[in-house]
């Protein structure tokens, strides 16, 4: 069995406003998860609590990933265990190729695994980027650009898509990776992560909107209200909220005396 | 009441007589042309004030903490060689080929060599005083007369009568050089250091230049004053780079400035590492048509650093452009100041002129001035700037972390590719490796 993230009662806040209000979630190595929900419902600020995002102030509950224990750890410790999240806006950092970066990356976690390793050589490199170029059918120029600097909305979530690929984590999230794409780009970056997809790799997309599930097929449907997942099914659920909306699980929820 | 007294400092001048004019010509057995240019720069230093904080291009620059007991004695050269210089300066600048290298240590020459490829066009590249023996003419025609004069500053005045080595560039008519020229100044004791670099291209010539000014860092204060010329006639072209890695005790003062022909291009290029404290002036004249000119920067002090670059483009004929583009990162307690200013004369119609300045800032000491200004005389023109100073972004860190660099390799990452715009106009790599081992070094250095 894969390595998993387990969510576990998670509180946050973020400058002293609870957001998060009693998470539970757990992904395996191998699953494709959905989490959806209305603006404000606390889905990237999971997304940002899992990977560390210093603004983000856990008040109670756990992360664990993979055994350890997450809330010891900075970001990049983080990362090199095997967690991996697509922005849902992407940094842009000028003057670092993409190939500079990714180089940097992998270098990063050679030496974290080995402080002797004087990281890849610059042909295998090479040879491991345009490989994953190749799969994702990504034009060979785009290592040579500046990271995300002066990228469309479509070029920056396909260049994360890019670094998911070179990463090879164990769980990636894809944090609102729909967001401002048109439906071609929608579709080039879905066909992305479904390529990466499978017994080695454990996805949680969260989205606002139910169509990019039409291309990325979850196994499991979360949906988030208030700071907590509400409702937890089937690729059925997605369905039911892309015809109900959230009005009736709200009412649900009031129902149940909250 | 508790008062508080402080003694007023003064902007003191270096203890330097008309003696000691006398004795630098003197040592030297000049002829005497050049010293009387040497006698008439004294008396015009003698009757310029020293700068103070209440003149406008000094007013953030106070140098009153200068001890000119050391930094204003005049230094006795101690026996250097080549290889007291150290070994990255020396490298040739293209994979095994120079075209010409001129080092010195202190104010000697201790290594000159210039391939037979450049002197086969009749090139020249020697040590100013050599130059001014050797080529009478051509350094009377040019040495400065065309781009700094006594008259143009206090320390200008200084080094125009007390200079005590330099470095003379001579590219003729027509001639396009392939092979880069070198000069270092390599400064090894304490004392003040005059040096003087003169760069004449003849018409359609075109070479590339790097100059370096480095020296170890000495436990008592030492100085630089320094004057650069670079004369770029009619469709010449000239790349010239200038690297400053001065040890920690000093203070510099220099005047460098362009004078650029009709059509021809000067990209210019200066990174800023060392030092105690820079002021420097440079200037870009764009006296002919159709005449383009580029400088850029980047500085990074860290520690308790002091640098203040004073840029001037002046547009001083028509179809002229110029670009500036000065990028600093700031570390500790260190201070920048760039003030920069465009000028178009009158007639001075259908330039362009771009200046840009940007500053990250390494934690809450440290503070960069940025200070763009415009005087334009032509009402068609174009001319514009940006300035932006902030904080490194701690969202792009982030990024860089959540794909497993470390936070210190991420800053090393962010401040690299902040420096790449600049640094990608350098036309050698090794330099260019060199510059990014010097940030490495910053961020890894703590004061």
């Amino acid at each position: 069995m894969g390595a998993a993230l387990e969510i576990r009662n998670l509180h946050v806040s973020v400058e002293d406003q609870p957001i998060l209000r009693g998470v539970n979630l757990t992904v395996q190595q191998g699953e494709v998860h959905a989490l959806m929900g209305p603006n404000g419902s606390g889905k990237s600020t999971l997304a940002n609590t899992i990977m560390g995002h210093p603004a983000y102030a856990i008040t109670a509950g756990q992360l664990i990933f993979d055994g350890e224990d997450l809330l010891e750890l900075e970001t990049d410790e983080r990362a090199r265990l095997g967690l991996f999240m697509a922005f849902q806006y992407p940094v842009a950092i000028p003057g670092v190729t993409v190939a500079n970066f990714l180089r940097n990356a992998i270098n990063a976690r050679m030496k974290s695994q080995d402080p002797e390793s004087k990281g890849i050589g610059i042909p295998a490199f090479r040879k491991l980027m345009l490989d994953k170029m190749d799969l994702l059918q990504m034009d060979k120029s785009f290592g040579g650009r500046y990271l995300n600097d002066g990228f469309s909305g479509g070029e920056k979530k396909r260049a994360e898509i890019l670094q998911m690929a070179v990463m090879e984590p164990q769980i990636a999230i894809m944090d609102e990776t729909d967001s401002g794409l048109d439906i071609d780009a929608l579709r080039v970056v879905s066909e992305g992560v479904n390529t990466l997809s499978g017994p080695e790799l454990g996805v949680l997309v969260i989205t606002h909107y139910q169509r990019i599930l039409n291309y990325i097929k979850p196994q499991y449907v979360h949906i988030m209200l208030d700071g907590q997942i509400a409702e937890s099914g089937g690729p059925e659920l997605a369905v039911h909220l892309e015809e109900h909306g959230y009005d009736w699980l709200r009412e649900k929820q009031n129902g149940n005396g909250k | 009441m508790a008062t508080r007294r402080r003694v007023a400092r003064e902007f003191k001048a270096p203890p330097f007589t008309r003696a000691d004019v006398e004795a630098v010509s003197a040592r030297y057995d000049e002829p005497d042309w050049l010293r009387q240019l040497r006698l008439e720069a004294w008396a015009t230093y003698e009757g310029t004030p020293m700068p103070t904080t209440k003149d406008e291009p000094w007013r953030r620059t106070d140098y009153r903490h200068i001890n000119w007991d050391s930094a204003g004695t005049l230094l006795a050269p101690n026996g250097g060689q080549l290889d007291d210089i150290p070994a990255a300066s020396r490298q040739p600048l293209l994979g095994e080929e120079q075209g010409g290298m001129l080092a010195f240590v202190d104010d000697v020459v201790v290594h000159h060599e210039v391939s037979e490829a450049l002197t086969g066009q009749g090139v020249i590249f020697t040590d100013l005083r050599t130059a001014a023996v050797e080529h009478p003419d051509l350094v009377r025609d040019h040495f400065m007369t065309h781009a700094i004069t006594p008259e143009t500053g206090k320390f200008a005045a200084l080094n125009a009568a007390l200079w005590t080595h330099g470095t003379f560039l001579y590219v003729p008519r027509g001639k396009t050089v392939e092979l880069p020229a070198h000069s270092i100044f390599y400064t090894t004791q304490p004392g003040v250091s005059l040096g003087h670099m003169l760069v004449v291209l003849e018409e359609g010539a075109q070479i590339d230049y790097l100059h370096e000014s480095l020296s170890p860092t000495l436990d008592v204060d030492g100085s630089f004053i320094g004057a650069t010329e670079l004369i770029v006639k009619d469709g010449a072209n000239l790349r010239f780079v200038s690297l400053q890695d001065w040890g920690h005790h000093m203070f510099e003062f220099s005047h460098q400035r362009a004078r650029v022909g009709n059509d021809a291009q000067l990209d210019w290029i200066t990174g800023q590492m060392g030092s105690k404290f820079v002021k420097a002036f440079l200037e870009i004249d764009l006296d002919g048509q159709g005449s383009w000119g580029r400088m850029s920067a980047v500085y990074f002090p860290d520690g308790k650093q002091f640098m203040d670059l004073d840029t001037q483009q002046n547009h001083n004929a028509p179809h002229t452009t110029s670009d500036l583009l000065f990028k600093g990162v700031l570390k500790d307690e260190s201070r920048s100041v760039w003030q920069g200013m465009i000028k178009a004369l009158p007639g001075a119609q259908k330039t362009d002129g771009f200046q840009a300045n940007r500053n990250m800032l390494m934690g809450n000491k440290t503070r960069a001035d940025s200070i763009p200004g415009l005087e334009i005389e032509a009402d068609d023109v174009r001319c514009t700037h940006a300035s932006a100073t902030g904080q490194i972004e701690e969202e792009m860190i982030y990024y860089l972390m959540t794909r497993g660099l470390p936070r210190d390799e991420a800053v090393k990452l962010a401040v690299d590719g902040f420096f790449v715009p600049v640094l990608d106009r350098i036309p050698f790599e090794n330099v260019r490796d060199r510059m990014l081992a010097y940030v490495e070094r910053k961020l890894l250095g703590h004061d």
